[in-house]
């Protein structure tokens, strides 16, 4: 039995000893040969081709893994051995979030008893199941093989979850051109204006243009250009990522522009998501002149103007209420 | 049966790292004090429990003897399992009826290497070993097939560890804290410290029992039960082999006034409560049990220990101790410890 000599023996009589320390190791090299015997043999010799056998007992239970005896009453087993799984029920699972140098997986994964399909008693194993919210009592799993099978318990890497959830790719490509109202009214966002849209009949100010009033189905006549500041009606903070906001989380809000009877939906920008309320006095902030073209994205956000806070129990200041 | 009691008991102020001493000069002083207790130099069988995978080193419980002086030869026996298998023996062999005293002992250095992988050598070599489960991986397993509740779970630890904090043989350990899990369900502080020491106890028969001790713990009742070793072909959630062992030893047959478990553990409580029926006024684990001091080998015997000083010390009429050897709580022994006048035969012994 191999045991290295101490490393840091003291040489100098003044200092305060080091206490002796031997590092010891207990190894059978290559392993421990054991005989299998007839039972656990036939078991292991099936794994080696994949498949999983239980052995049914005089009082007709299927073990699995078979014994040699039966443990309810230590009568012989029949010889008889059943195919069961190779799926099964997870009864009984502990999460190893850290594992050890000697666990099966070099990632997170449980423990589990597995009742396989029509077997009487559950296999100890391991279920590689990506988290611990993926593992329940009563949740279906398979064997994962190795590639390379030697009559061993882990000729099976570990059970795996059956399949529940596919991702199923879409996707379309389309041209797309905006129509009349909508390029009316990024004409006038390239000039840095908001253009609105006035039904004389409902006496609304629609934001962005139309050329239609919603309310009534009438021609719109008459343009009106709006201001570029507003107030927060309502707003949702977001928390997943989107290619039109700079960052994660970001507000999107229902705006009333001053001058508007309806609100429009646009980034809050220029201030912690958390301090985003209703009735927030706001303001566009355009990207320079130069850098100006036909789309939304001359309008980086809008931030606040740090006026008062507008009174939204009043109701719209156009009457829209 | 044999009237035989426990006279003497005397244990290790236990550790949580390694002290530096070899098990033997661990063990040599505990032996020292159940000889002062009972003035006793030899005994009529010594018997002894531990577990040469601890300390890597084959037949280590022959050099313990040298802790005490084996010559002129001894009756001497050895179980690789935890003291109180060995104190079992210990007494079938005083049933014999030609010795009337028995020394027994176990001891254990888990500092020495890692316990969690050397408690995956005790598993089926087949099925289990070769997985790489280890101790507290199949512990949270029947942890989780319990689903105890977390508080009382806690409150268990908690209260294991101020216990413990009041013995002076046992770890200081601060009150339970922490959410993270070591493998889940277990969180780190359910699970029994790494801990070494010995322990010691002195057992003896008929009349010498009563000159050894003014008030002698005497063994009502002793049985053990097993069940079988995969766990996959039991039920992780209840003990029936404690629960036999317990109807065996017969611990329903009267109050019982202090439980010491062997509860590694905290869910081993809640099972072995109910295994053993043990009764709502039963103090459990006064000493701590080892969720305060675990040194493996010895834990066992001190339960017993524990147990019986209560009622040597005239605390206790009538008291359990509980013992377990193998992977979930596979293997059981009750031990019921009764002061004279408690003992059905008590009248008997003046």
């Amino acid at each position: 039995m191999p045991s290295d000599a101490p490393t840091d023996v003291p040489t100098d009589a003044r200092a305060v000893p080091e206490p002796l320390e031997a590092r010891h190791v207990l190894e059978f090299p290559g392993g421990y040969t054991r005989s299998t015997g007839p039972v656990i043999g036939r078991f292991l010799t099936e794994l080696r081709d994949r498949r999983i056998v239980g052995v049914r007992t005089a009082a007709e239970r299927v073990l699995v893994p078979p014994l040699e005896y039966d443990p309810a009453t230590g009568e012989s087993v029949t010889g008889e051995y059943v195919e069961v799984g190779p799926a099964g029920t997870v009864e009984t699972w502990a999460w190893v979030s850290a594992p050890r140098p000697g666990h099966p997986l070099d990632r997170p994964f449980a423990w589990a008893t597995i009742r396989l399909d029509g077997a009487d008693t559950s296999l100890v194993h391991v279920v590689d199941a990506g988290g611990s919210r993926a593992m329940r009592t009563g949740l279906r799993v398979r064997p994962r093989w190795r590639t390379e099978t030697s009559g061993h318990i882990t000729d099976i890497e570990c059970f795996v979850p059956e399949v529940t959830v596919i991702t199923a790719p879409v996707r379309a490509e389309y041209r797309v051109r905006p129509g009349r109202a909508l390029t009316r009214f990024l004409e006038g966002i390239r000039d840095g204006v908001f253009v609105g849209g006035y039904c004389a009949g409902c006496d609304q100010v629609y934001v962005p243009y139309r050329i239609s009033c919603p309310a009534c189905g009438s021609v719109i006549e008459e343009e009106r250009e709006v201001a570029d500041t507003g107030t927060v009606e309502t707003f949702a903070i977001n928390n997943l990522p989107d290619p039109r906001a700079p960052e994660v989380p970001f507000v999107s809000a229902y705006i009333l522009l001053d001058g508007a009877d309806i609100p429009m939906i646009a980034l809050v920008g220029g201030i912690p998501a958390h301090e985003v309320r209703q009735g927030m006095r706001v303001r566009a902030v355009w990207v320079p002149p130069e850098e100006r073209t036909m789309s939304m994205t001359n309008i980086r956000w809008f931030a606040p103007t740090g006026e008062p806070d507008a009174d939204l129990s009043a109701g719209r200041p156009g009457g829209g209420d | 049966m044999r009237e035989v009691a426990i006279v003497a008991f005397a244990q290790t102020v236990h550790t949580g790292h390694d002290t530096g001493l070899t098990e033997a000069e661990m063990l040599h002083p505990v032996i020292e004090e159940v000889r002062r207790t009972t003035g006793l130099t030899t005994f009529g069988f010594t018997c002894s429990g531990s577990c040469d995978y601890l300390a890597g080193a084959p037949f280590s419980f022959v050099s313990a003897l040298d802790a005490l002086g084996a010559w002129p030869p001894i009756s001497e026996s050895h179980v690789e399992m935890d003291g109180a298998f060995a104190l079992y023996e210990a007494w079938v062999r005083l049933q014999h009826g030609d010795i009337d005293s028995a020394l027994v002992y176990g001891f254990g250095k888990s500092s020495t290497g890692d316990l969690r992988q050397i408690m995956t050598l005790q598993l089926d070599p087949y099925y289990l070993a070769p997985l790489g489960l280890d101790q507290v991986s199949y512990a949270a397993l029947q942890a989780a097939a319990l689903g105890g509740d977390r508080g009382a779970l806690d409150e268990i630890v908690r209260r294991s560890r101020a216990d413990g904090r009041a013995n002076p043989h046992a770890l200081d350990l601060p009150d339970p804290s922490g959410d993270g899990y070591e493998v889940e369900p277990l969180r780190p502080y359910d699970i029994a410290p790494i801990t070494d020491g010995a322990a010691a106890v002195v057992l003896a028969a008929g009349d010498l029992a009563r000159e050894l001790a003014e008030n002698p713990a005497y063994i009502g009742g002793i049985a053990h039960r097993i069940e079988p070793h995969y766990l996959g072909m039991r039920d992780l959630a209840r003990s029936p082999s404690a629960a036999d062992a317990a109807r065996a030893a017969g611990v329903g047959k009267g109050p019982v006034d202090v439980a010491e478990l062997h509860v590694q553990f905290s869910h081993e409580e809640i099972i072995l409560r109910e295994a053993l029926e043990l009764p709502e006024g039963t103090v459990i684990n006064p000493s701590g049990g080892p969720l305060a001091a675990n040194p493996v080998m010895a834990t066992g015997l001190i339960r017993v220990g524990e147990a019986a000083r209560r009622i040597l010390d005239g605390r206790a009429r009538r008291a359990v101790a509980h013992a377990s050897s193998g992977p979930c709580l596979q293997h059981n022994l009750v031990t019921v410890l009764e002061s004279a006048a408690e003992s059905p035969e008590g009248a008997d012994r003046g």
